[in-house]
């Protein structure tokens, strides 16, 4: 980040991933970002503004609208030695290209006996609360967090933003990173990491004993402020940021539960079948005799997300429905 | 070239000229001689005696090892689909002759042909299809999902046309780091029919990549005949609309194989950007082993199995005096030998302890002894 910043200077989630970018692009000549307009325009959402500038169309390459082939493309490349960074522009479109993630990056490497490993990094965008509508909102990280043979990823905070890619370009097999569309303008003082960051871990973002709020991505900023809403009536909330959705950080649930004997999960995929059933279903494995209430799930509204925006923030997890859900653990 | 019974028989005497006049017109390309296929075959200029031998042993390796894959099949001692490439060695080892070890090959699961060829050993295909720990894929792909990282085979894909982007994807690397090297990638004319294939082809031709596309057009995709799957069934001609230069060839005669892959890689080579081969060719045996083959004429295969790449070969060789009855069977012999050895390794061979169940789930879980 270089070493002048002021402390009062603010940084926003999409300069703290660039910064990664820059950071990336700049030590290891195998790295090179592609993707849909991450060059001429800077990227869909402008994560990749004045790449194209610094390091050239070799190195920040515009791809023509064949996600197959690019991501297929980044598996290739990968496999021959180099670190693409893939960037898809919405986990939706992710679609046209989960052949080539499911059956040949998760894949190839146990196909093949071990011989090919398959280094890539996948950035794509996600998540509801913009009035994109029901083909540029979903939550489907979930989905790929059922994928054996991939790493998932939710930065949920500046310092992951920032942070989360150079560990996830050294990791020799597949990372997909899912950046929540409404992170991009988070502004905040960027703090140096605290630990070596490391992407098997979820974080305490705020310490309670009274109840665990376990979330990641676009609902971690919805989920501190029921804690503080809880704190306000006394009720101690922890919040958990899992931060890796595969692998799950078993231990910090299980921790969490323990200290708490109740829990909510929030997810903003669909309830059925989702990331947050998994969570569910781990903590009735592993914690079921510290349970002192049903473990509680604050999901979307089991519809594809509407445009009209009070129909988008009625489909949506939101504070209260957490706030809500809370109580019935505790009452 | 071809059978009568097929539409393409009916279309044209040298389909292959065609393609190649499409591609002249349609192509980019500065170099014109690379655009160019053989316009006659001189036997003068082609390779020699030893080297026609080779071809033809590398042909018989193929399809005495993939008849003794029918009967092992026949005795459950190997499972799974099985796609045999009988009929098709031509193509394998006429393209294989123009590449280099640097070079790096994507295939299909119809791929013993291509890995033999590759000089992935009898015995490492034959372990894998045994599912033994000594397989190519340690027993995890299959015949469908042989690799060898070693000789740079990325390969058998399933998925169809699913290899595409990834050579794609290793041509790439290759071009940014400055190096040579070709991608040769196998797929079939059922491919064509995919996304995967066209967005392939348009950033390979976009990019100018070093990229080989083979097409085995056998005419058939499964069931279902070329003409029914495709509107236009002049494939080389199609692929010349991406900006690519492609022609059709006689997938039967491996030395026109031979000469018109060394041409293409020649181009490649030159930095001229992908190329496109359609080997027309067919496959002698069903699709799977599981296929019972109701969906084509028998005098259709009695037809082309009238054009089998090996006999084509050996035939010119007795004519020109070059091969005997000694030399086959000494290279039949030679062939049982290595094929007889295979099996009894694999059958030796031992299987892949449950415990090793995740390994190479991650490169953590790879590490993983014991
Ligand atoms: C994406 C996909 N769709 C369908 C199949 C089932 N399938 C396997 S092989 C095949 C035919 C492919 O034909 P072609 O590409 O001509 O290759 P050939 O088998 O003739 O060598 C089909 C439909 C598959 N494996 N993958
Ligand atoms: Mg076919």
């Amino acid at each position: 980040m270089g070493g002048g910043r002021t402390h009062e200077e603010k940084t926003t989630y999409r300069e703290a991933m660039r910064e990664a970018l820059r950071e990336a692009l700049r030590s290891d000549d195998r790295v090179f970002l592609m993707g849909e307009d991450v060059g001429r325009y800077g990227g869909c959402f402008g994560v990749s503004l004045g790449l194209l500038e610094e390091f050239g169309p070799e190195r920040v390459r515009d791809t023509p609208l064949s996600e197959s082939a690019f991501v297929g493309a980044g598996i290739g490349a990968a496999l021959a030695g180099m670190r693409p960074i893939v960037e898809i522009m919405t986990v939706n479109f992710s679609l046209l290209a989960l052949d080539q993630i499911l059956n040949n990056a998760a894949t190839l490497l146990h196909m093949s006996g071990g011989q090919l490993p398959v280094p890539l990094v996948i950035r794509m965008t996600t998540g509801a609360g913009r009035q994109l509508a029901a083909q540029h909102s979903h939550s489907l990280e979930g989905w790929y967090a059922h994928i054996p043979g991939i790493r998932v990823l939710a930065p949920a905070t500046l310092e992951d933003a920032r942070h989360m890619l150079a560990p996830a370009l050294a990791d020799p097999d597949p990372v997909l990173i899912f950046e929540h569309g409404s992170l991009y303008n988070v502004s905040g003082e960027l703090r140096p990491p605290s630990e070596a960051m490391d992407l098997d871990h979820a974080a305490i973002r705020r310490a309670g004993t009274d109840i665990s709020l376990i979330t990641y991505g676009g609902s971690l900023p919805k989920a501190l402020a029921a804690a503080d809403e809880l704190a306000a009536e006394g009720i101690r909330a922890e919040v958990i940021d899992l931060r890796a959705l595969r692998p799950l950080d078993d231990a910090a649930i299980t921790a969490s539960v323990a200290r708490t004997h109740r829990a909510v999960v929030i997810d903003e995929a669909w309830r059925t079948g989702s990331l947050a059933a998994e969570v569910s279903a781990r903590i009735a494995e592993g914690s079921f005799y510290e349970l002192d209430a049903p473990v509680e799930r604050v999901c979307s509204a089991e519809v594809p997300i509407p445009y009209a925006r009070r129909l988008e923030q009625a489909a949506l997890p939101q504070t209260a429905d957490i706030v809500a859900a809370a109580h019935r653990a505790v009452d | 070239m071809s059978p009568a019974g097929t539409t393409r028989a009916k279309k044209a005497p040298a389909p292959q000229k065609t393609a190649r006049t499409a591609a002249k017109k349609t192509t980019t390309m500065k170099k014109t001689k690379s655009a160019r296929g053989p316009t006659t075959r001189v036997p003068a200029a082609g390779p020699d005696t030893a080297h026609r031998m080779e071809l033809l042993e590398d042909m018989l390796r193929i399809r005495r090892f993939e008849e003794r894959c029918v009967e092992l099949y026949s005795a459950a001692k190997i499972r799974g689909f099985v796609h045999l490439y009988i009929g098709e060695e031509a193509v394998a080892v006429g393209v294989n002759e123009a590449l280099t070890p640097e070079d790096a090959v994507v295939s299909t699961y119809r791929e013993h042909g291509h890995a033999l060829a590759r000089g992935i050993t009898a015995e490492a295909v034959m372990a894998e299809m045994y599912g033994r720990t000594t397989g190519c894929s340690g027993g995890r792909g299959g015949s469908m999902h042989l690799f060898d990282a070693s000789r740079r085979f990325y390969g058998g894909n399933a998925i169809v046309a699913g290899g595409l982007p990834l050579a794609a994807g290793l041509a790439l690397a290759d071009h940014m780091r400055g190096q040579t090297h070709v991608t040769c990638c196998f797929f079939g004319d059922g491919a064509f029919a995919e996304g995967e294939f066209h967005e392939t082809a348009n950033l390979a031709a976009l990019w100018k990549l070093p990229l080989l596309l083979i097409c085995e057009n056998n005419l058939y995709a499964m069931g279902t005949a070329l003409e029914r799957h495709e509107a236009q069934t002049d494939l080389a001609m199609r692929a010349t609309s991406y900006g690519m230069v492609a022609w059709a060839v006689d997938g039967m005669d491996v030395e026109a194989v031979e000469r018109a892959a060394r041409q293409a890689v020649e181009g490649i080579r030159a930095g001229t950007g992908p190329h496109f081969l359609e080997l027309r060719t067919y496959r002698f045996r069903a699709h799977s082993m599981y296929d019972p083959d109701r969906y084509r004429e028998k005098g259709e295969i009695e037809q082309w199995k009238s054009r089998d790449p090996i006999s084509l070969l050996t035939d010119r060789m007795r004519e020109n005096r070059e091969l005997s009855d000694e030399d086959v069977a000494r290279i039949e012999q030679r062939i049982t030998a290595e094929v007889d050895h295979a099996v009894e390794a694999a059958e030796q061979a031992p299987e892949e302890p449950v415990g090793h169940l995740l390994h190479h789930v991650t490169s953590s879980s790879a590490r993983a002894v014991g």
